[in-house]
């Protein structure tokens, strides 16, 4: 089960949530000149990383707000929640702390861009988290 | 609860309604333990959906008839009869006593709607969405912690709150009135299914308990 910190509502477990897919997925700017290829490329095919992915999530059984996150699909590590519409944060500032012993534990419930600090497989839990 | 004998008109409609967990009203009298927890629904509540951005000028407006809009999420705001709780940054839902509704001389839809206006938002009656059940005793935590995950511990869930989450999987807005009295606001087809669930989790207060 994941614990995920929704930017309103802060610590909530995973079955609240619904799974949306890729972020950052732009509307073609002419969809018109687009030929089936192309088009079927926007609609079709996503990003299918191993380790890092930006990914939309939406709190469905609390407060019905979208946001975004930064996942590692091989760990389930949350790297970074923030608002829709803001670009993909920079992770490679934070990476040098990320091998260092401990981190500082972040107050991840109610910035959006501030990520849950997560240091080996311990996840933060912040107020208001589930047990 | 309401004083029905007040109630009586409506078209003749009032005297056929039923709540969607009326026909659960002589399990939850059985099934609760007096002195330890206690199940009821409190039926036919009036409610209404409010979206409306709580800094604009129209929110403004709404606050003033509700007695206020919360502003994050566990704020509950409102007057004695009225309690507005938060559902999303610009989604609320009011709750009144059922006499406040307009089809009862009541003028709480209507305020709300008149207090709108033209404005962008919307008010809805959504009196028959949901249903309440009224869980209260000093064991009311331990049923509700059998099914959901939130931490429902005094220190971090403190009475005049109300988080949407889930209870038994189903989705329900669970407001804290006091220190072991709680409101659920489960959608009307899940009634049935809530109703039963917590009378399972309530059974074994029934029993001695074993030391």
């Amino acid at each position: 089960m994941l614990l995920i910190a929704c930017p309103n509502c802060g610590s909530r477990d995973e079955t609240e949530f619904h799974y949306g897919g890729q972020a950052h997925v732009a509307y073609p700017e002419n969809p018109n000149e687009l030929n089936d290829k192309e088009w079927a490329h926007f609609l079709f095919y996503r990003d299918n990383p191993k380790g890092i992915f930006a990914e939309r999530w939406l709190h469905s059984t609390g407060c019905r707000q979208w946001f975004n996150m930064l996942r590692d699909t091989v760990t389930y590590d949350i790297q970074a929640i923030y608002p829709m519409g803001t670009p993909r944060p920079d992770l490679t500032v934070r990476a040098a702390p990320e091998s260092g012993t401990a981190s500082t534990a972040a107050d991840s419930t109610t910035t959006g861009n501030a990520a849950p600090s997560i240091s080996g497989t311990s996840t933060t839990a912040p107020k208001g988290a589930t047990k | 609860m309401a004083n029905t004998a007040a109630l009586t008109g409506i078209n003749g409609l009032r005297d056929i309604r039923r709540s969607p967990a009326s026909h659960l009203a002589p399990a939850l009298e059985a099934g609760s333990v007096p002195g330890k927890v206690v199940l009821n629904e409190g039926p036919f509540q009036t409610m209404a959906g409010i979206r409306v951005d709580p800094r604009s000028e129209e929110g403004a407006r709404i606050a003033a008839v509700t007695g206020g809009l919360p502003a994050r999420c566990g704020d509950v705001t409102g007057t004695d009869s009225i309690s507005v709780l938060w559902l999303g940054p610009s989604e609320f839902m009011a709750v009144a006593p059922e006499q406040a509704h307009d089809s009862l001389g009541g003028n709480f839809i209507g305020s709300l709607v008149e207090a709108l206006g033209e404005a962008p938002g919307q008010v809805v009656d959504l009196s028959a969405n949901r249903t309440t059940f009224e869980l209260s005793g000093p064991r009311a935590r331990a049923v509700l912690e059998k099914g959901c995950a939130l931490d429902l511990h005094p220190r971090s869930f403190t009475a005049g709150t109300a988080l949407a989450t889930e209870v038994g999987n189903i989705p329900v807005v669970l407001q804290k009135t006091g220190e072991e009295s709680y409101r659920l606001f489960p959608r009307a087809s899940f009634a049935d299914f809530l109703g039963r669930w917590l009378l399972d989790a309530m059974r074994e207060y029934a029993s001695p308990e074993v030391p």
